[in-house]
């Protein structure tokens, strides 16, 4: 196992947005979480990448409890976050956004390794090089975001919404290169509004709402799941 | 002709050491959103360190600077760490105030300890005087000048090339983003104030080097007047800093020689009032747009 996070409670600001919530996450999987806006997945996903604190609760990764930790430390032992909205970074190229997401790897070698990956990943990237990240569509942002998160060599990926936003023909690519990435060695932990489609790349999924974990199941079981049909697909 | 190259040689030589400061200003902004009012007194702990290690160590120009660099990174560093990281998370107005009070006890500490006398700055460099086609120039003129160009290229340097550099540019347009790239935040903050006081540590020798005397409150107006720079130039921006020292400095000199030296410092304000109304961004100042 990964990742553990056991009887997690976190509060956001003055809201309890996480009610005691359990589930894992095994090496080489695809897990994800779904549930309709407000159900807490976006604090749960902050908490284990370290920007937010839990109020109780433990969070287990490769054996060792990591929920007092802050982010670029968890960064450094392989947890990588995509955030909800991109946020790439405005006024830097393409080029330094991508170096900025390989910023604790000292390695010179391996960063040159790295960015040849990532260019092969997503060759957009390679021809926009250059440019100022802010002048690329929401796609491709979503390409770099990406990019940048695997710039840093993540054992386990977390992905914030990543077809939030973006035109049909860019969401089935994204959702591509989230299998693809995973063939290739990370693990992978989804938050997704687009359950349907979150739910036929996982081998794992779990059903929020209000804070808790209501059901869990494969991906398959899930998708074929009445309640889970009539709540997030759409009947 | 001859006095309109004299005075934009006079509002040149002013106008890099507005800059100077003005960078400070605009960086900090940058990266933490405060307008840091205790930067013009960094300047003057600049001036005043210049003034002892000249006076007692017999320090040269070139020690004297970079010790006073160190000296003011110092203290923007101390001054970030203990009055403005306890309010980072506070409504901006309270890190606001802090800094004016910050700025106050400098000043009045300065003046417990020293006194509040003016002081004579040592004249390390003879004053030379050039003649070119009716235009005088000093050699301290094209001392400022240069230095405080070498120090803006260095800047520049920095900002775009390094990875420090980088990281202060990620944390300035996204701290969450940069925390989940690995970027130790606090870190990258002392930095840029490092960065920008260093700069200010510079401009208070370059001053005490041009205008000879120094005191105090000698960090007042010209940190006013260095903000209405940056605001000038577009705050949070580099470049702009720089351009909007620049001009006031030659907008100050220029009032100067029509005769109407009282009405200088007026004329920054209205500056700066004018920007406020018209050009709220400044000239480099950008819009930022989210895109979907």
């Amino acid at each position: 196992m990964i990742l553990q996070v056991k009887d997690l409670i976190v509060n956001y600001g003055v809201i309890n947005a996480v009610k005691g919530v359990n589930f894992n996450i095994n090496e080489g999987e695809i897990v994800s979480l779904i549930g309709a806006n407000g159900a807490g997945k976006t604090t749960i996903l902050k908490t284990i990448s370290g920007l937010l604190k839990p109020k109780s609760g433990k969070i287990i990764y490769e054996g060792k409890a990591i929920q007092q930790q802050k982010a670029p430390k968890l960064v450094k032992a392989g947890i990588s976050q995509v955030p909800e909205g991109r946020h790439i970074f405005s006024g830097l190229s393409v080029m330094e956004n991508l170096q900025m997401g390989a910023f604790l790897i000292k390695d010179h070698q391996k960063i040159k390794q790295n960015f040849s990956e990532v260019f092969e990943r997503f060759p957009i990237l390679k021809q926009r090089a250059r440019q100022d990240a802010a002048t690329l569509s929401g796609g491709e942002q979503q390409m770099l975001a990406m990019g940048r998160a695997l710039m840093a060599n993540p054992k386990l990926i977390l992905l914030d919404e990543p077809s939030m936003g973006l035109a049909p023909i860019f969401i089935n690519e994204i959702f591509d290169i989230i299998k693809e990435i995973n063939k290739h060695g990370t693990t992978v932990l989804l938050i997704e509004q687009n359950a349907k489609k979150a739910l036929s790349i996982s081998d794992r999924g779990y059903v929020l709402s209000t804070g808790k974990v209501q059901l869990s199941g494969s991906g398959t079981d899930l998708l074929a799941n009445k309640e889970v049909q009539k709540a997030y697909l759409g009947g | 002709m001859q006095t309109i190259f004299q005075q934009i040689i006079n509002g040149l030589s002013l106008g890099s050491i507005y800059a100077l400061l003005a960078l400070g200003y605009t960086m900090v902004y940058g990266i933490i959103k405060l307008i840091n009012f205790a930067h013009g007194d960094i300047y003057m702990l600049g001036a005043f360190w210049g003034y002892y290690v000249i006076n007692v160590w017999h320090f040269n120009f070139i020690s004297a600077l970079l010790s006073a660099m160190v000296v003011g990174a110092v203290s923007g560093v101390i001054i970030e760490y203990f009055a403005y990281r306890p309010l980072r998370h506070s409504p901006r107005i309270a890190a606001l105030i802090t800094a004016i009070g910050v700025s106050f006890l400098l000043e009045n500490g300065m003046s417990y300890l020293f006194s509040s006398n003016t002081r004579d700055f040592p004249q390390i460099i003879k004053q030379v005087n050039y003649n070119i086609g009716g235009v005088l120039i000093s050699n301290i003129q094209v001392l400022i000048l240069v230095t405080a160009c070498i120090l803006m290229i260095l800047l520049q340097v920095i900002i775009k090339k390094t990875k420090m550099g980088r990281a202060m540019r990620a944390v300035s347009v996204d701290p969450d983003a940069a925390e989940l790239v690995g970027i130790n935040i606090n870190w990258t903050i002392s930095f840029t104030f490092a960065l920008g006081s260093a700069l200010a540590g510079a401009a208070g020798v370059l001053i005490g080097l041009y205008y000879n005397s120094i005191d105090p409150l000698m960090g007042m107006t010209p940190g006013i007047k260095a903000f209405v720079a940056a605001v000038l130039g577009g705050i949070g921006s580099v470049p702009g800093a720089s351009v909007g020292g620049f001009l006031i400095g030659i907008l100050e000199t220029f009032f100067q020689s029509i005769g109407l030296s009282a009405y200088k410092d007026a004329v920054v304000y209205f500056v700066l009032i004018v920007i406020l109304l018209i050009m709220p961004a400044g000239i480099f100042g950008k819009n930022a747009k989210e895109k979907v």
